[in-house]
């Protein structure tokens, strides 16, 4: 079990990992949003798999929150970008 | 033996979000990279988060991974069309291979308003006038009986 979990954020590391160059090298800022999206949604399964290698249950309430703090930032992204971008209107 | 469905469901969950990462990280475009992430990071969190469930085994847990797994799928798309709006307002370019673009006709960017393939382009510039002049007609109504 115990090279299963070590196995499992090996992976998840490597996606973090993948993601963050896409972060560095994204073209616009829409990619960079999309990067950080998938960052915190990486980060609500490494939080599982902490949650069972540790046996502590209340780490699920921590991803409950990451999951919600993702989404308004997200929301809060794309208003930036449809209202105080480039455009002249 | 629990164990041996746990590990698989960790697993898939890992690698399916390896998926998503690569898909983030190769895909030519805006979009395709949204299409990438958006469900591949979903499925992700809803395997693990089963794995979770199966592993502990109790009511409160498996109550949480479920408010997890129903808010990402409840709030995953509707970020992925809030962030596809907004990239297609700023003017994000689209692939070279790209066949077809169907918002392209439709659309005027300079007044910010979707038409309809029934209504000619002019019906738009009509209503506006039309407009402007019952705010002219209603201004000095408004001013007179005040």
């Amino acid at each position: 079990m115990q090279t299963v979990i070590n196995l499992t954020l090996g992976l998840m590391t490597l996606a973090l990992l993948l993601c963050f160059v896409r972060l560095v090298r994204g073209p616009s800022l829409p990619d960079r949003v999309v990067a950080l999206e998938l960052f915190s949604v990486i980060i609500i399964g490494i939080i599982g798999v902490h949650t069972i290698n540790t046996d502590v249950k209340p780490f699920l309430d921590v991803a409950i929150v990451v999951a919600l703090m993702s989404f308004l930032a997200t929301v809060g992204f794309a208003r930036f970008l449809e209202r105080g971008g480039q455009r002249n209107d | 033996m629990i164990d041996i469905l746990v590990s698989i469901l960790l697993l898939g969950g890992a690698s399916f979000m390896l998926v998503a990462a690569l898909g983030i990280v190769r895909l030519p475009d805006l979009l395709t990279r949204m299409h990438a992430s958006t469900k591949g990071a979903t499925l992700g969190v809803m395997l693990i988060m089963a794995g979770v469930s199966f592993h502990f085994a109790e009511e409160v847990v498996v109550a949480r991974a479920l408010a997890i797994v129903f808010f990402v799928m409840l709030t995953a798309p509707v970020a992925a069309h809030v962030l596809g709006r907004a990239g297609y307002f700023v003017g994000v370019k689209f692939w070279e291979e790209t066949v077809k673009d169907e918002l392209r006709p439709n659309y005027n960017p300079l007044s910010h308003r979707l038409h309809s393939r029934l209504s000619p382009q002019g019906a738009e510039d009509v209503d506006h006038e039309r407009r402007e002049q019952r705010n002219e007609q209603s201004s000095p109504e408004s001013g007179s009986s005040s």
